[in-house]
């Protein structure tokens, strides 16, 4: 039986060209990149290098970057680390006002709610049926206190993607406005691009934003290691502390490894991006195509003009998440689900009661998301199995139940 | 995760289905998680001589109402009222702590069915 792994947003295998380039630095080129003598200066050589690919790949410069133990540390450093320097200025938390939104990562989530804790103000914009953040929203919600916008480029579960580069704009007008209003509090933008890495455009200067975390296993590349990007001016605080690497901005020694991989990761990410996305759109549209045509009341949750090509995310009603998962285990095919029943919270996908879609169909979400791998013929063997499964587990469910709107087809 | 009972039962669920001939019927939905569990039983001289079941939800909800039908056919009345979620929990070698809930269903949904069945 062949394994066919289609849980490519929850982490992705890494690629032999990566593996083979951090390989040295485990074993041979060991050397911690602060020391003064030639192991040093190797493992410092490979540290400039990794460098030079992550900014080449984002459009910015060397000292913008900076290494963390992944999207998870970024997230934080950026959003308390802004905070903290915030408060550092003079500034009372509960005086500050920061937003993001409703369809993020818990790694941005759960620091917005601790700081609404401490007493800053917070607005959680709400998104739209297909998990879209309505510019206009933004706007609105911008005040002259606030300091910190946070919003996801792709979100995890349904693949959507938020119109980053119209928010940077609004961001950047209002900026304008602070500086003729003679307001000197700043007005930081970041947006977590982790799902996006792989599929969307991801220069800085091109998407105009002050912050930006990266992941590596989500590329390909090792876990373990992230990026933050920091534009020059924009003022943080280390959240971390101790032997002052990353211009204090991240202490711990260098793991070499990990960053050469994530460097290598990226750098193969924006060469073959055009030709993955494209063959990835292929397979997309040919998996929604035929659930919709074998599995009844299907639906769908994946908007195709606002998603990447990976992302195909379904609400089958009568068929529980978790069951469906577990049972396309068996035959060799993985997924994710976004059903209350799988998570450790008991709670149903935030993302999806965002969007609007009902607690009776969350409980049968799957969310396959696909990868540079995946072939034509992973596709046709997900389109034998799955139906029959839907249909299993609709046929051992009580009948008559109500799953809520279950004739809406979705997007 | 699971231990190898659950899984087997999942896998291989016991007694599922309707029961054309049952006097006693419950159904109990779980809004915690949004499970659903319908009990079939045909109960003949105070004693549970058939079960079957229906679910909608996950592993956990699957095998314990598999494993559920199995443990309380031939019990009588009393017996099928006394069972508790601990007694599921034991029958399935553990359920993991967010699971636990799964087995109050199906408890819960025994029950509906016993009094539905005093009522007629």
């Amino acid at each position: 039986m062949k394994n066919i792994y289609l849980d490519h947003s929850a982490t992705t295998p890494v690629d032999k060209r990566v593996f083979e380039k951090m390989k040295p630095f485990f074993m041979d080129d060991f050397g911690n990149a602060s020391s003064i003598h030639s192991y040093g200066q190797r493992a410092g050589n490979a540290l400039i290098k990794a460098r030079q690919q992550v900014a080449n790949f984002m459009g910015g410069k060397e000292d913008e970057i900076v290494f963390t133990s992944g999207a998870t540390e970024s997230d934080n450093l950026a959003i308390f680390g802004a905070m903290e320097q915030f408060k550092k200025e003079g500034n009372k938390l509960k005086d500050l006002h920061i937003i993001t939104t409703t369809v993020e990562h818990p790694a941005v989530e759960e620091p917005f709610l601790k700081l609404q804790k401490q007493g800053v103000q917070v607005t959680f914009l709400p998104v739209q049926n297909n998990g879209v953040v309505d510019i206009k929203e933004v706007e609105k919600a911008i005040r002259d206190n606030t300091v910190l916008i946070s919003v996801v480029y792709v979100n995890s579960e349904v693949g959507a993607r938020q119109p980053i580069k119209e928010i940077a704009k609004i961001v950047a007008e209002k900026k304008n406005k602070r500086s003729v209003n003679k307001n000197t509090l700043s007005l930081i933008f970041h947006t977590d691009a982790v799902q996006a890495t792989n599929f969307f455009e991801c220069n800085i200067n091109k998407l105009n934003v002050d912050l930006m975390s990266l992941s590596g296993h989500k590329v390909y590349g090792p876990k373990g290691v992230g990026v933050l990007y920091v534009r020059k001016g924009t003022r943080l605080i280390g959240q971390q502390i101790g032997g002052h690497q990353e211009n204090d901005l991240r202490s711990g020694t260098y793991d070499i490894p990990s960053i050469v991989g994530i460097g290598e990761a990226l750098q193969i990410a924006k060469k073959n991006r055009n030709k993955n996305n494209k063959h990835l759109r292929v397979l997309q549209k040919k998996l929604i195509n035929g659930i919709q045509k074998q599995v009844p009341q299907a639906r769908l949750n994946t908007d195709l003009k606002n998603s990447t090509p990976a992302h195909v995310h379904f609400a089958f009603p009568g068929a529980e998440g978790e069951a469906v998962l577990m049972e396309l285990d068996r035959k060799g095919i993985y997924v994710s689900t976004g059903s209350a029943c799988a998570s450790t919270s008991l709670k149903p996908s935030s993302t999806l009661l965002a969007m609007g879609v009902p607690k009776e169909m969350i409980h049968g979400a799957i969310r396959i998301t696909l990868g540079k791998n995946n072939t034509n013929q992973d596709i046709d063997k997900v389109l034998e199995i799955l139906p029959k499964i839907i249909k299993k587990y609709r046929a051992m469910a009580p009948k008559g139940l109500d799953y809520g709107e279950r004739a809406k087809p979705g997007l | 995760m699971y231990s190898e009972k659950v899984l087997d039962h999942f896998k291989n669920p016991r007694n599922q289905g309707k029961l054309k001939n049952a006097n006693a019927v419950g159904q109990k939905g779980n809004p915690v998680c949004g499970d659903v569990m319908k009990i079939y039983l045909k109960i003949k001289n105070n004693i549970i001589k058939e079960v079957k079941f229906e679910t909608l939800g996950c592993t956990a909800a699957i095998a314990v109402s598999s494993l559920l039908t199995e443990y309380i056919k031939g019990m009588t009345v009393e017996e099928a009222k006394k069972v508790t979620k601990d007694d599921i929990i034991k029958k399935a070698d553990g359920l993991p702590p967010v699971k636990i809930h799964c087995s109050m269903l199906g408890v819960d949904a025994v029950l509906t069915a016993l009094k539905n069945y005093k009522k007629n």
